[in-house]
């Protein structure tokens, strides 16, 4: 399955399925399926290096809070791959999510990564990417205008 | 006197650049999804969740585009561009649903990216109106004009459709997730019956909050909502709301598309654990950034400021007069016209439930006829309800026969909201591709039946609502008598069901009275059911107190010796 990242290609692990890592979790990379407790890596996220995020089918959303809770609440820093039904057209809402590689087997797909975060200039909600949503710069703009 | 301004003021949410940026954005996103599509780069599986998101359904016949209406509040400028768009994309009509959307149901695929970006102009889009994802916000018809309400529920409409809209981590839920907002103590959203109800409603120390329910609906399974949260103040709308939502996406099932809806998993786990796991999601990003400051609650309720509306007389000669002159405009004040929050003023619904047509549906030349009376008389604005009606919110009660002249030459003006002949009914087989059986010509039958204003009056508030299959977008589980069609073998058959409501503090999903009855028995039926009503009524009984006093027996004994 090809493989795509943002930032040239990563670093290559071996991720252990989630029952298998559980046996060893001083191993940096592990393979979650949508229904796995992601909140138990809490404790080993300083040390992982990458976790895979599994969509069985491109419309089955789960891992897309998997991944938020990871990076937002559990402060994961290293490499968050999507697998399985990755298409092009949910980049802009994986990126957000603080996906960073894509296993994709869809024609044009590194095309529509080097794209994707120019499809959207304006965002509404915060999520794991950094961007201030709307919400937040007419608060700055209203602020920096009255100052 | 008419007002002529050119420019008004306008009193709902105005886009600013952001807000019209992320719409032409999106317009164009969809127009390279249309294309790829077209060239056959994205398979129809991949395609159809994408066009769904932007309002695009693949009906019976053709392509169907569902419009967003947020909170149901239109401009007379975008009824216009509605109309225009309907002519130029359609066939020159529209049907208005009873989640406040607008449907154009002849749309070519090759035309849906430019009926958006036309729509875009009047900064309107048809996100998120369809697919697995937070739907366009419902709200009460009435907000900010009712005479009865706590606080405009639209301000709170707009800033979870803001957060709602391509919201990343929940654009691929189990199922579609409603949301109905009411600041009045007399719920005209229907708060009890969507996945997410909100009530505003003022506690002992005279904070307001939402009371937040969850797990309503209809379908077919159908289910009253269940208090998740009593008081919720409001600068935590969104940190509760998306706890709620990951909790779903997470947790909710999507082994069977007939147990995906949020009210299944409450119903499986029960409220309890429901609560427990919201509660501890939330504890977790309560105080994150989706914390309301307080300026951008303050900034956009300050764009629904209520109009300035001068002071009028409450009694007008002209009124009093027209009222003893003609008895159908006195039937048309009581049921059409309700009390507004300003002295001197009043709420109009104009009906689109003339006897004998299609409930919901305007022509292009109606809808600007509609915005036309809206700017003469009602500062420009214009609402869809759920019923299927549409709302002058601001009139003068000087005005209301000039309004009612002018209702009455576009077909508006019957006097039956609330009425026999003021049916809701589902699309149904004429247009749908999940429906069973037929639902407007049933519909359309039964008010050329009951076509006598006189009677409708006498026989008082009745809700009649009609759905085509068991999927209940005409809210049948809710109707007073709700008709259900169904295929048994290749025939339309219809399923009758009484007491259903949906008023705050009555909700409650009807009662099947009996066998599915042929389409021909219909409005037998139906007259059966409302001569049992009147044969049998206390003073001041409406229709469904008497059927919740006497049970459903004598109904139906009445109906099945009828038909």
């Amino acid at each position: 399955m090809p493989l795509f990242s943002e930032a040239g290609l990563p670093a290559s692990y071996v991720a252990l399925p989630f029952a298998d890592w559980q046996q060893r979790p001083e191993w940096p990379a592990v393979a979650l399926a949508n229904t796995d407790p992601v909140e138990d890596l809490a404790p080993h996220v300083g040390r992982l290096r990458l976790v895979v995020l599994d969509f069985p089918k491109f419309s089955d959303g789960r891992a897309y809070s998997q991944a938020r809770l990871l990076r937002g609440r559990m402060g994961y820093r290293g490499e968050l791959r999507a697998t399985g039904g990755v298409l092009q057209d949910q980049l802009p809402f994986m990126l957000r999510c603080g996906f960073d590689s894509f296993e994709s087997e869809q024609k044009g797909f590194g095309e529509a990564l080097a794209r994707a975060r120019t499809l959207f200039s304006v965002v509404y909600q915060p999520a794991e990417d950094g961007r201030a949503p709307a919400s937040r710069l007419r608060l700055d703009r209203n602020g920096a205008a009255l100052s | 006197m008419p007002d002529t301004l050119l420019y008004r003021p306008q009193h709902f949410y105005r886009y600013d650049s952001y807000d019209r940026t992320l719409v032409a954005e999106r317009v164009e996103q969809f127009r390279d999804q249309v294309r790829r599509r077209l060239a056959g780069e994205l398979s129809e599986e991949q395609f159809k969740p994408l066009r769904l998101t932007n309002g695009l359904y693949l009906q019976l016949h053709a392509y169907m585009l569902r419009i967003a209406i947020p909170y149901g509040t239109l401009s007379s400028r975008q009824l216009r561009k509605l109309a225009d768009i309907s002519r130029k994309y359609d066939r020159g009509y529209g049907h208005f649903t009873t989640r406040q959307n607008l449907q154009l149901n002849w749309i070519r695929l090759e035309d849906a990216p430019d009926a958006l970006a036309a729509l875009a102009e009047v900064d309107m889009h048809a996100m998120q109106t369809s697919g697995n994802v937070i739907r366009n916000v419902t709200a009460d018809h009435f907000a900010g004009a009712a005479a009865d309400e706590i606080e405009d529920p639209r301000i709170w409409c707009e800033i979870v459709r803001q957060w709602s809209t391509l919201h990343p981590e929940f654009s691929f839920l189990p199922r579609k997730f409603k949301i109905a907002v009411t600041g009045s103590p007399n719920d005209r959203a229907a708060v009890r019956v969507h996945d997410i109800g909100l009530r505003l409603w003022r506690n002992e120390t005279g904070e307001t909050g939402f009371e937040v329910i969850v797990g309503g609906g209809l379908g077919r399974t159908p289910m009253v909502g269940k208090t998740l949260r009593e008081f919720l103040p409001k600068d935590e709308l969104l940190a509760y709301l998306e706890a709620t939502l990951r909790v779903y996406n997470r947790y909710g099932r999507r082994d069977n598309l007939y147990k995906a809806r949020i009210k299944i998993l409450v119903h499986e786990i029960g409220v309890e654990r429901m609560r427990e796991e919201v509660e501890a999601e939330y504890a977790a990003t309560r105080d994150g950034a989706l914390k309301l400051p307080a300026e951008t609650i303050e900034a956009i309720a300050a764009q629904f400021a209520p109009p300035v509306l001068p002071a009028r007389p409450p009694v007008s000669g002209a009124v009093e007069a027209l009222r003893l002159d003609d008895p159908a405009f006195a039937l048309w004040l009581k049921s059409n016209v309700a009390p507004h929050r300003v002295p001197g003023h009043a709420i109009v619904t104009a009906s689109l439930k003339p006897a004998g047509a299609p409930p919901g549906d305007a022509s292009a030349a109606q809808m600007e006829g509609v915005a036309d009376i809206a700017d003469a008389y009602s500062q420009g604005e214009i609402r869809v309800s759920h019923e299927q009606n549409l709302v002058l919110p601001h009139v003068a009660v000087e005005d209301l026969p000039q309004v009612y002249r002018s209702l009455s030459a576009l077909g508006f003006a019957e006097a039956n909201v609330g009425k026999v002949g003021d049916i809701i009914a589902c699309p149904g087989l004429d247009y749908c591709a999940l429906a069973n059986a037929r639902a407007i010509p049933v519909a359309q039958r039964i008010s050329s039946h009951f076509a006598g204003l006189a009677r409708q009056h006498d026989i008082g508030d009745l809700k009649i609502k009609i759905s085509g299959c068991i999927n209940a977008c005409g809210h049948h589980h809710v109707g007073h008598i709700g008709i259900l069609g169904v295929d048994k073998n290749g025939v339309e058959l219809y399923q009758l069901s009484l007491g259903g409501d949906v008023d705050f503090g009555q909700t409650a999903i009807g009662t099947i009275l009996g066998p599915a009855i042929g389409a021909d028995r219909v409005v037998e039926a139906v007259d059966a059911l409302v001569a049992t009503y009147l044969d049998n009524r206390t003073a001041g009984e409406r229709f469904v107190d008497t059927y919740r006093r006497l049970g459903a027996q004598p109904f139906k004994e009445r109906v099945y010796a009828a038909v």
